[in-house]
């Protein structure tokens, strides 16, 4: 009876009670659900455009925020680095279009999935032979993210809200804005979700498949870097960075690989989720640290019932 | 009859009448997949300016393959152009990649429709238009033009293509490639799984197309009869060679294509046994 009470009753007895406690743990959950949900966004856009899953977005997180912070560290201003890091991005993305996709055209997605984890132990080596394997402090100041915190008194109580946070989540919407409006209203835009849908359609009526690859792969990088500077703000800039990306993997199973919508409504989902289970249900009854796994089981509840995931795009067939 | 001397078909420059300009030619191809399968042993063919040719035969003759190399769509799928020269207004099509033909004015229709099943019709039609430079007002005054010709497609243009009809995907493939202002479209089997009314109406297009805006065209067909209606001179594949070629009302009159192809003639029926088959004609090593 006891442990029904706790799992059934108690959690959101607790929520009435204490509603301005319960916003913080909305807006936490908030805060990392945008932030995969820009992951997430990244994997959908390579899967999509080259059925890649782009075993290297991980690292591509941290090797950005190595690049911006080494680079400041020799001496560029912090907003000429953003600049450079985001021009050693779009190299980065020339050449895994030249080094790695270009000769693979036509193998099997398996082969693909293979060479983005050669990718990945690339950017790992790379990265540390370059800037060095220690961690470093991501130059939040000098990028001008405001690091106070913001206190808002609702049903009497207070709820805390950090700038950085807040900075993290208006970039992160309007990453995704702008990434929404890219795909649906330009010629550019239709081009990569044609070519995810037909890439021999799309290669016929002369879509070039190199544009749209470093395009997308550019892309990647960018949102690689926001994410990179504002989970750096949080956490450092080390190699463990690396790990946020893999939580975009429930993101993707609950959102489907392909969907767009589904990347975002899924990151924001495990987001809220997460902490939301966490707080209520997994510090007072598992003893905590449920935020690493619990994603994961979600997603394999979804996947049981809905193998496309929430959101994957219906499969099409003329019957 | 249909045999053409080999000095006449050599000659790059011409086509199959006189005083008619050459807008494609193919030369003498021969296409190797994998590295070891070879499916094309020496095709050529031209098509003139403003004409419609017909590309002709079963099942595995090697259409596909003769019109992805024309288009240069060959490499995606592991083949290659190892013989031969192909040559699209003069420049050489091995050269180019797939979208530089496009440019140019050469785009290819694929079997089996091929169109974007999650893109709305206007979304398909529109990203027909990728490769033109010309401007938005140019490229909606074509849109209007391919309304125009399938005013199906506008009714539907907000549907999602996947759910829309055989025949208004096929129209949709021949609407996108329009929407690239062609100056000849490679057209792979119009007719396949359309119902015969469909099929007709998919041709009179095609004919329209033809007259009225001067796209060239070369088109794969099993539907030998109508295809052989529409067209002005056509060719017919075996084994990826090219076994016969005339006219197009000339080969409706030849007792082979007729009791091959067009399911009539002959003294009764045949059995398979006595079926033959066509041997290369000697042309390029007279």
């Amino acid at each position: 009876m006891d442990a029904l009470y706790l799992m059934f009753v108690d959690p959101f007895v607790q929520m009435a009670d204490a509603p301005d406690f319960f916003l913080q743990v909305l807006w936490e959950g908030l805060v990392s659900g945008v932030l995969y949900a820009l992951i997430a966004l990244g994997f959908v856009l390579i899967f999509k455009s080259s059925r890649i899953f782009n075993f290297a977005q991980g690292i591509m997180v941290v090797f950005a925020a190595l690049t911006l912070v080494g680079l400041y560290e020799m001496g560029l201003p912090a907003w000429v680095s953003v600049g450079v890091t985001l021009l050693v991005m779009y190299g980065l993305a020339m050449c895994v279009e030249r080094v790695v996709l270009r000769p693979l055209v036509g193998q099997p997605d398996i082969i693909l999935f293979m060479a983005s984890i050669g990718v990945t132990m690339f950017l790992i080596g790379f990265g540390e032979f370059v800037f060095g394997g220690e961690n470093k402090v991501m130059i939040t100041e000098a990028l001008g993210i405001p690091t106070g915190a913001i206190e808002l008194n609702p049903f009497d109580g207070f709820v805390l809200i950090e700038e950085k946070d807040l900075t993290a989540v208006i970039m992160a919407v309007l990453l995704v804005l702008g990434l929404l409006l890219f795909l649906n209203k330009t010629a550019m835009g239709r081009a990569i979700r044609a070519l995810g849908d037909d890439p021999q359609a799309a290669l016929s009526v002369g879509i070039s498949l190199s544009q749209i690859w470093v395009l997308v792969w550019f892309i990647a990088g960018v949102i690689a870097l926001a994410t990179g500077i504002v989970w750096g703000a949080r956490a450092g800039v080390s190699f463990a960075l690396e790990v946020i990306a893999y939580k975009a993997l429930p993101v993707l199973m609950l959102g489907g690989l392909e969907s767009v919508a589904g990347a975002i409504i899924g990151g924001i989902a495990i987001g809220l989720l997460e902490k939301i289970f966490e707080i209520y249900w997994g510090q007072p009854l598992l003893g905590g640290n449920t935020e690493t796994w619990f994603a994961f089981i979600l997603a394999l509840v979804v996947l049981l019932f809905r193998p496309q995931g929430l959101f994957g795009e219906r499969i099409i067939e003329r019957v | 009859m249909v045999v053409q001397t080999a000095a006449r078909q050599a000659d790059v420059g011409t086509s199959n009448v006189p005083g008619e300009e050459t807008i494609l030619s193919v030369n003498n191809i021969e296409v190797i997949y994998d590295h070891v399968v070879l499916v094309l042993k020496g095709v050529s063919l031209t098509v003139p300016r403003g004409g419609i040719v017909a590309l002709l035969g079963a099942n595995g003759a090697g259409k596909t393959t003769t019109l992805k190399a024309i288009s240069n769509l060959l490499q995606a799928e592991r083949g290659e152009v190892t013989k031969g020269t192909i040559e699209f207004n003069g420049d050489k099509v091995q050269a180019l990649s797939s979208n530089a033909l496009v440019q140019l004015g050469c785009i290819q229709v694929m079997e089996g429709r091929h169109c974007f099943e999650h893109l709305s019709i206007e979304d398909n039609l529109m990203s027909g238009a990728y490769t033109r430079k010309d401007g938005a007002a140019a490229i909606r005054r074509d849109l209007e033009m391919v309304y125009e010709y399938f005013p199906r497609l506008r009714e539907r243009r907000r549907s999602q293509a996947g759910y829309t009809s055989g025949g208004e995907q096929q129209m949709c493939a021949v609407g996108r490639a329009l929407m690239s202002r062609p100056e000849m479209i490679l057209l792979d089997e119009p007719s396949m799984g359309l119902a015969p009314q469909l099929v007709e109406e998919i041709f009179e297009i095609v004919k329209k197309l033809n007259e009225q805006e001067g796209v060239s065209f070369l088109l794969a067909e099993q539907n030998t009869n109508v295809a052989l209606r529409y067209a002005t001179y056509g060719y017919i594949m075996e084994a990826g060679r090219i076994v016969l070629d005339g006219a197009a009302d000339e080969l409706r009159e030849n007792e082979d294509v007729k009791e091959f192809y067009l399911g009539v003639g002959g003294e009764g029926r045949k059995s398979f046994k006595n079926v033959k088959h066509y041997k290369r004609r000697k042309r390029w090593l007279a």
